[in-house]
């Protein structure tokens, strides 16, 4: 029973990350109706952005605050998202614009590449720490009920509590400020929120802005637990299918749809793996999205704007 | 003024509906072929044939099999390595396990084995298209990954599912040097890439491109959804599949499951969006750009460097690749949909009515 919760939390956390991630495809997607395979490559030019301007600002500034640091680095490297998203809008979709979705989709693929050679170019592309002060020590819990306990990671604890806050802090964006309103009106129709004065370059640009901040805070986590490498780009392969499970248009979706893959994944790995001979958590979490696209294309609570064939 | 149709007078069915009408065209693909056939392998280096040669040939293979199913059937798939790494280990384990098979049959049961896992990964294209497709042939490419890193029964029990091949041989000679191989891969594609050529201009290639246009006014006009996608799902995984084999035997000759990854996927989308999606000769100058861009930009970009006295590492190099492929897309998708195959014919066009501008 100790193993079984240990895996089963152990999940939880990997699909709060995984939750993070898909959260950035939901809101592009929403806003734009790219499915924005860049977003991997968004996650692993953030955290390079990040990890570097941490090492080289007290370098470059004299500041040995390590928070004073961390906390410029973020800044900086927002800032950089904030760029980035301005000329995604700028070069590539507004020339794209009313081009049918899998031109759009084969676009990001571009740019994903893109911002893989320009990222590991700038900041270069060895393994690099994050260093956010995120306790490393694990934790045992129900030592009286079980027999030796149940080991949780406090780190995981602290990412999936960020994850809980940045959805918190996205639906009150999404549905309480003005700029969110607009983003819920150009998801719905691009032709009516542009003739009610909706500037819908802007709200591109929005969109990919606050997309790059989420990849930049999955970035950060992810990469102060397994330093921030190339290998990061797979993560957003990894959370794909986690937005065909909940719903390409549902933000709670991707944390549910998160959650239930890499729960399932974990598990999975546990009690079905050693049958089949290990690492089936890689294709797992595809077959389960595959079984849903079956069953319910739209996805959990996704809105149902898939055209059967 | 040289490359003009006046006077060429078709006054039978056949001679209008070859596959080239002009005349001028016929004699430099004749002309084409023989040089390929008989002046390359007497002129090229060994390195030229081996490293870029070869793999330009068999990619030409694989992207006109991505380009039936991306191009043609509009059917976006990203899953095109794990059809390649279907067809490279199902031949090799025809060949090692079926005592004197010889090395065609292997390469065409491989071709086989790729269409029964095309068809099985094509079944999702019948409830679903665009970008649930592409998850569900990421899918295909994923599970591809496992089963032959994993399931030791497939890679005869070798650890890290790394096989090889040695002692090639068809019709009982040998397949060793480099001009050998080459004129096998010259010879597959050939025969190949005819075959594609007239199946997409006949019935069934239009079914694939009603289907591709649009799916419900081609069902109303009596195509078969599920017959169109199925038949587009199996001609193209048959040809990945034995453009893998290829691979895997003539090119690497010792491989292991990496070797088909997900990158591979991405790339041969990217040799089809290039070249030109719908069109064969598309196929030939997108993978010959992919496969010499990155030989290109080893050579000049040091070369560059070194004139403004900067050293610039292989690893500087491989990121300048992923840029210009990343912009190269971007670029193609803007400006010019139809790759580089639109170019070619919009020359061609020029230079009929050449020296007149219209």
């Amino acid at each position: 029973m100790a193993f079984f919760l240990e895996a089963l939390f152990g999940g939880l956390m990997a699909g709060m990350l995984y939750s993070l991630v898909a959260l950035g495809f939901v809101l592009i997607f929403k806003a734009s109706g790219v499915f924005n395979f860049a977003q991997g490559a968004m996650v692993l030019f953030a955290a390079l952005a990040m990890a570097r301007f941490s090492e080289w600002i007290p370098i470059w500034t004299g500041i040995h605050s390590r928070f004073l640091a961390n906390v410029m680095a973020f800044v900086l490297a927002a800032a950089l998202m904030g760029i980035v998203a301005w000329l995604v809008e700028r070069l590539v979709l507004r020339h794209l614009v009313n081009q049918e979705a899998v031109t759009l989709l084969m676009a990001t693929l571009g740019i994903s590449y893109f911002l893989d050679g320009l990222g590991q170019t700038i900041f270069g592309s060895n393994i690099y720490p994050i260093n956010v002060g995120m306790p490393k020590d694990p934790l045992m819990l129900f030592e009286r009920t079980f027999d030796g306990g149940v080991l949780l990671n406090l780190e995981d604890i602290y990412a999936g509590s960020v994850a809980a806050l940045m959805v918190a802090a996205l639906s009150l964006f999404f549905q309480k400020t003005a700029t969110g309103r607009a983003l819920r009106a150009v998801a719905d129709d691009h032709q009516a929120a542009q003739s009610i004065g909706i500037p819908l370059n802007r709200i591109w640009v929005i969109v990919w802005f606050v997309a790059g901040i989420t990849a930049l805070v999955a970035g950060i986590i992810w990469g102060s637990k397994l330093g921030v490498q190339f290998s990061l780009t797979t993560v957003a392969l990894r959370a794909l299918p986690v937005v065909i499970l909940g719903g390409l248009t549902s933000v709670p979706g991707a944390i549910i749809g998160g959650l239930i893959i890499g729960v399932g994944e974990k598990l999975s790995e546990v009690f079905l793996g050693p049958f089949v001979g290990g690492g089936i958590e890689i294709w797992f979490a595809y077959v389960l999205a595959l079984v849903f696209l079956l069953l319910r294309p739209q996805g959990l609570f996704g809105e149902k704007i898939i055209d059967r064939v | 003024m040289l490359y003009r149709e006046n006077g060429q007078l078709k006054t039978t069915y056949g001679a209008d509906q070859q596959i080239f009408p002009i005349a001028q065209d016929r004699w430099l693909i004749w002309a084409l072929i023989a040089f390929a056939f008989i002046a390359v392998p007497l002129l090229a280096d060994e390195y030229l044939l081996r490293a870029i040669l070869i793999p330009f040939l068999i990619m030409s293979l694989a992207a006109l099999g991505v380009n039936i199913l991306v191009g043609y059937c509009g059917q976006i798939s990203l899953g095109s390595g794990a059809f390649m790494a279907v067809g490279a280990y199902g031949a090799y384990n025809m060949l090692v396990r079926i005592p004197g098979m010889p090395l065609i049959p292997a390469l065409i049961l491989g071709g086989l084995c790729a269409l029964a896992f095309g068809i099985l990964f094509g079944l999702p294209s019948l409830r679903v298209r665009g970008l649930y497709l592409a998850v569900a042939t990421l899918a295909a490419q994923f599970f591809a990954d496992w089963i032959f890193l994993r399931i030791k029964w497939f890679t005869l029990d070798s650890p890290s599912g790394s096989v090889s091949v040695s002692n090639l041989q068809v019709f009982g000679l040998p397949l060793q040097s480099a001009a050998d191989k080459y004129l096998f891969c010259l010879g597959m594609l050939a025969v190949v890439a005819l075959l594609a050529k007239n199946l997409v201009r006949s019935a069934i290639g239009r079914e694939w491109m009603a289907i591709r246009d649009m799916d419900v006014a081609a069902a109303v006009i009596g195509i078969r959804p599920m017959y169109a996608k199925l038949s587009a799902f199996a001609v193209s995984s048959f040809i990945i599949g034995m453009a893998g084999a290829l691979w895997a035997f003539v090119h690497l000759s010792a491989w292991e499951p990496a070797a088909f990854s997900v990158d591979l996927s991405f790339r041969l989308l990217f040799m089809v969006i290039i070249g030109g999606l719908g069109s064969i000769v598309g196929s030939f100058f997108g993978a010959a750009f992919i496969v010499v861009l990155p030989i290109f930009l080893n050579q000049i970009l040091p070369a560059a460097g070194a004139i403004v006295g900067v050293n610039i590492s292989t690893a500087a190099v491989s990121h300048a690749e992923f840029m210009v492929f990343g912009a190269l897309i971007v670029w193609f998708l803007i400006v010019e949909p139809h790759g580089l195959s639109r170019l070619w014919s919009i020359g061609k066009q020029k230079l009929r009515i050449w020296p007149f501008p219209h």
